[in-house]
């Protein structure tokens, strides 16, 4: 029987938790030979081909582009992990949600203390994804079967969710791996 | 000698006339969530996560006194629902970014949402927009992360004399103010004070001792919340 | 306008004794004096009264009519109550805002106007209606509002919008007021003749403890809404240690669609005094308080100068009915635009000049209530009851109404019905009786007890009003057929959520919740698990609220969740397959960079 294929992305994170991921050291190769990676930045594999049985996102949306990802691995993925607090309820990125966007731009790109910036431009290639008008969480954009806190979550966490799910086990997380710092 | 007993989920406990419920329990070993509580503080009522059920009507554990031969329920399927949904609220009504704030290990809603389990609130986040007060040099304000508990209010009044905060507003536009206009700094407060002490959240933090034990070593990180007074009844022979 | 702030207030604090409970009234008259209550204010006030400065601010900032901020010279205040929107309020306040120039929460450019919403004001057989300043204007269409604006502002005074006086004593030189009576319905207990002092002289005969058995007797139940046995409630405060006691009357009706007791408080105000004088003397307090709601403001002067009369004729004061010892007089407290100062404990709490949140009980105010002194709070109703049951005797009000819920009901009728108004009916008559009473036969659904009550459907209409099927503290809203009915739980919520005081967390942010998803519904974006989700979030907030507000907020979704489910489900989205939520809508949450940046989302 074909192994259970799994996919990642990190959308609006930083990475962190799939650092958190990679952190399961020696166990990683036991997961390797119970799952197979599909689309993630750990192979590169850029486009679903098959579909998963579990998508594990980072990152909270915040813009055109993390939507889409996001949509895409719903529609690919049986299961989808909200992973993390940007994943969440959009963690640091979110804290730009009390400002309107157009201040934001500007204080990234014209006023804040550290900008060098003598063209005054606020960067607008085409090829840049438009910002949303906040951040969200994951479950506000699609439905999620699962979320799992934490910046990042412990790698014992990550462990224990991923080996529960391909068992079809309850998940039982013991006192300390559920966190939200 | 106790002056009576009454009963939580089915464990008879003892108390004394005066006591509350949840006065009982602690010294009988059974936990009963609180965030707005705390001990000298007169209790408010403020976060109803102390909610039980008393012959069959839920009260507040915290303000509800013990009586004789009262049927309290307590950890049940339906009252832990109650509570969660609580915690949860209180989660999306501020702005709680535990990942920076130095509460984290020792914040008691935080250890409130592990021991219940919440991995992520059912309801939508509000991302209020709320103020900063750092204008005092040994204490800061930050409402972001404050919960309307009350605490600070109580101990300012009663325990320092001082009424340096009280809530203003009604309804979802509480929040808790400070008797003077240009912020914290313009008040008699005093980082020794325990409304500068009591705060079970990081909305009132002194300055200046915030990462005195690290984080992944503090309080919460490493036990329940609760578990202090938990560990009293399995100390005692009738605890099971 | 420029009075010496130092001035005004040393003069407003020491007319009330510097004595920081009558905190309400301080702020009131400062708030007259000045325009708005500022900081400096507060620290004045504070250091008269030798409170703190944010105690002062707790207090101005938690009632509606009081502001720390500074508005127009006058205010105009729409209702925003469910019976006004059904009769296009909204349309109203689109002309007011076109005629002043401003949106509502703002103030004209030359600081003459403010507009705002309130809610329920006790108009609701007469609306849509505002409070200008202190007047009550009734029955306002769009094109009134014109000459409304105009006349305040050629002659400064609000009085002068009153055109047209309301029957019976609204017509008085005293009152002066276009509000209407609107009784439709007399019975035998409120509405009849009353010669004033029959009641007193017959209690005066007897012990305290035998007119509390003649209430007992009479089994009188509060007419608030939840019943409670008065005379119970009356022995408890008379067996409580202490030699102060307090006897202060509820009229602080707010609950959307009632308005029975500005009736009593107009056409029968000898009723009620001489029932607090009963009351007094029977549960041993000889202080009252009156706490008359901001919006009924318009009728101090008439009530303050019928206890003037009252006192010349030895029915207040001390010795009355010539009982040595029978002493009894009553003040009358202000409220200020606070829906949950009509919970016992939050009337007190007013009264004591503080923020109007309620205690915890136990203790019951019986025990320790107005300044930590034993208290009986009772309805406005419930007194002009006790003094009918004094004076014709406990048998004949037994006789009236049903085995558990004794004497007549007065009734506030307003919504989809051919005559509103204020009914005096004995209980125990069918929802369907009523209806036929009031000209409400088609209606759809009625909210029996206001928006903290239940709405029922037809299937139940053969129900009885009654403490022993369906209490009713008197609001009747009828919801004729042409309603949505969620547009009215909308409505209702909105109430609550501007209502609420804050105090405990399920309250304070499960009703915002509540509206939240229940909007999600309205705009067509709700999911079959909405409303699950929606009974659970209710049932939670009812169980752990603190008081009676959030135990009963909920309702306005649970009862018809439960009595009109097909109304939610026509609206609702079909399960769907792709897991993309329906409320979160890419191109909305772009449009603001569209804007900002001048492009088009990347193409996909």
């Amino acid at each position: 029987m074909a192994k259970p294929k799994v996919a990642t992305a990190s959308l609006a994170g930083c990475f962190g938790c799939h650092m958190s991921i990679l952190d399961i050291d020696d166990r990683i190769l036991k997961l390797a030979e119970l799952v197979e990676f599909h689309k993630s930045p750990i192979n590169d594999i850029k486009k679903f081909s098959e579909r998963c049985l579990v998508g594990i996102i980072e990152g909270g949306c915040c813009n055109e582009e993390n939507v889409h990802v996001l949509q895409d691995f719903r529609k690919n993925c049986d299961l989808l992990i909200s992973l993390g607090d940007c994943a969440t309820m959009g963690g640091l990125p979110a804290m730009r949600n009390h400002v309107p966007l157009e201040e934001c731009l500007a204080e990234a790109y014209l006023h804040g203390p550290t900008v060098h910036n003598p063209a005054k431009q606020i960067p607008n290639d085409p090829e840049i994804p438009l910002i949303l008008d906040k951040v969200y969480p994951l479950h506000e954009v699609v439905k999620i079967d699962l979320h799992l806190p934490g910046c990042p979550p412990p790698a014992d966490a990550i462990w224990e969710v991923l080996v529960a799910l391909l068992n079809n086990k309850p998940i039982d997380l013991k006192y300390g791996l559920l966190r939200y710092d | 000698m106790s002056d009576f007993t009454f009963t939580i989920d089915g464990v008879e406990v003892p108390a004394n006339k005066g006591q509350t419920i949840l006065e009982a329990a602690d010294a009988a070993g059974i936990y009963i969530p609180r965030l707005c509580w705390a001990r000298d503080l007169a209790p408010g009522g403020h976060c109803r996560v102390c909610t039980v059920l008393v012959n069959g009507r839920p009260q507040s554990a915290c303000t509800h006194p013990a009586g004789p031969k009262m049927v309290v329920e307590h950890d049940t399927p339906e009252i832990r629902a109650w509570r969660k949904n609580v915690v949860e609220m209180l989660f999306v009504e501020g702005n709680h970014y535990c990942m920076f704030c130095e509460k984290s290990g020792n914040c008691e809603l935080q250890a409130m949402g592990y021991r219940l389990g919440i991995t992520t609130p059912k309801y939508p986040y509000m991302f209020p927009q709320r103020a900063v007060d750092a204008t005092h040099p040994d204490v800061m304000v930050d409402h972001n992360r404050c919960i309307a508990c009350g605490r600070c209010v109580r101990a300012s009044r009663d325990l320092d004399g001082k009424n340096v905060f009280q809530f203003v507003q009604r309804g979802h536009h509480v929040r808790v103010a400070v008797n003077a206009e240009g912020g914290l700094g313009r008040t008699n407060l005093s980082a020794a004070d325990k409304a500068a002490q009591l705060c079970p959240v990081g909305a009132i933090l002194v300055k200046r001792v915030g990462y005195a034990v690290p984080v992944g070593r503090r309080l919460y990180d490493v036990k329940p919340i609760g578990s202090d007074i938990e560990a009293k009844r399995a100390a005692t022979p009738s605890g099971k | 306008m420029a009075e010496n702030l130092e001035k005004v207030i040393q003069e407003v604090t020491a007319r009330y004794g510097k004595d920081r409970t009558r905190m309400m009234d301080i702020v009131r008259e400062v708030q007259a004096r000045l325009g708005h209550v500022s900081g400096a204010a507060m620290d004045l006030i504070a250091r008269e009264v030798k409170s703190h400065r944010v105690e002062v601010e707790g207090v101005v900032t938690f009632y509606a009519f009081y502001t720390d901020r500074p508005k127009g010279r006058h205010v105009i205040r729409v209702t925003d109550c469910v019976t006004a929107r059904m009769r296009h309020v909204d349309e109203v306040v689109a002309a007011f805002e076109k005629e002043l120039g401003i949106r509502v929460g703002e103030t004209t450019p030359d600081g003459q106007i403010t507009l705002e919403r309130t809610s329920c004001i006790g108009l609701c057989d007469q609306g849509p209606a505002a409070l200008i300043d202190d007047v009550p204007v009734t029955y306002i269409s769009s094109d009134k509002v014109k000459s409304l604006v105009r006349v305040l502002r050629e002659t400064g005074d609000a009085k002068k919008l009153v055109k047209t006086l309301g029957e019976g004593n609204n017509a008085l030189d005293l009152v002066h007021s276009m509000v209407i009576n609107n009784i439709r319905k007399r019975g035998d207990v409120i509405f009849a003749p009353f010669e004033s002092g029959s009641a007193i002289r017959n209690a005066a005969a007897v012990s305290p403890a035998e007119v509390i058995r003649s209430v007992k007797t009479a089994r009188l139940r509060g007419r608030g809404g939840a019943g409670f046995p008065a005379g119970m409630k009356g022995e408890f405060a008379r067996n409580a240690a202490g030699d102060r006691k307090f006897l202060l009357c509820n009229a602080d009706e707010g609950e959307p669609g009632t308005f029975k007791d500005r009736v009593i408080l107009t056409e029968a105000p000898d009723l009620l005094f001489e029932g607090m004088a009963v009351a007094g003397y029977a549960i041993g307090a000889t202080e009252g308080i009156l706490y008359l709601r901001g919006e009924y403001a318009y009728l101090r002067p008439y009530l303050e100068h019928v206890l003037e009369q009252r006192r010349a004729k030895k029915l207040l004061g001390k010795g009355i009915a010539g009982k040595a010892g029978f002493d009894f007089d009553v003040r009358i407290q202000l409220g200020a635009g606070a829906y949950i100062c009509g919970e016992e404990s939050g009337l007190i709490r007013s009264c004591e000049g503080l923020r109007g949140s309620p205690r915890d009980r136990p203790p019951f105010p019986v025990e320790r209530g107005y300044l930590d002194l034993p208290t009986v709070v009772n309805n406005v109703e419930t007194l002009c009851c006790a003094a009918r049951v004094l004076e014709k005797g406990a048998a004949w009000f037994a006789q009236i109404g049903s085995e558990q819920s004794s004497g007549t009901k007065l009734f506030s009728v307003s919504g989809d019905c051919r005559r509103p108004g204020v009914y005096e009916l004995p209980f125990g008559l069918t929802v369907a009786e009523f209806l036929k009473e009031v000209g409400g036969d088609d209606a759809q659904a009625v909210q029996v007890g206001g928006p903290s009550g239940t709405c029922i459907d037809r299937g139940q209409f053969g129900r009885k009003l009654g403490f022993e099927d369906l209490p009713t503290g008197g609001s009747m809203i009828v919801i004729g057929p042409q309603r949505d009915i969620l547009d009215v739980a909308a409505a209702f919520m909105e109430f609550f959520v501007e209502e609420s005081c804050g105090w405990c967390a399920p309250c304070r942010i499960g009703n915002v919740l509540i509206r939240e998803r229940l909007e999600r519904i309205r705009a067509g974006k709700g999911l079959p698990e909405d409303l699950t989700y929606l009974e659970e979030l209710c049932t939670t907030v009812k169980k752990t609220s603190r008081c009676g507000l959030g135990q009963t907020s909920p309702n306005p979704v649970a009862t018809t969740l439960q009595n009109f489910r097909k109304a939610y489900e026509a609206k609702l989205l079909p399960a769907r397959q792709d897991g993309r939520q329906p409320t979160f809508d890419l191109r909305a949450a772009l449009s603001e960079a569209v804007r900002v940046q001048g492009r088009e989302p990347v193409a996909h």
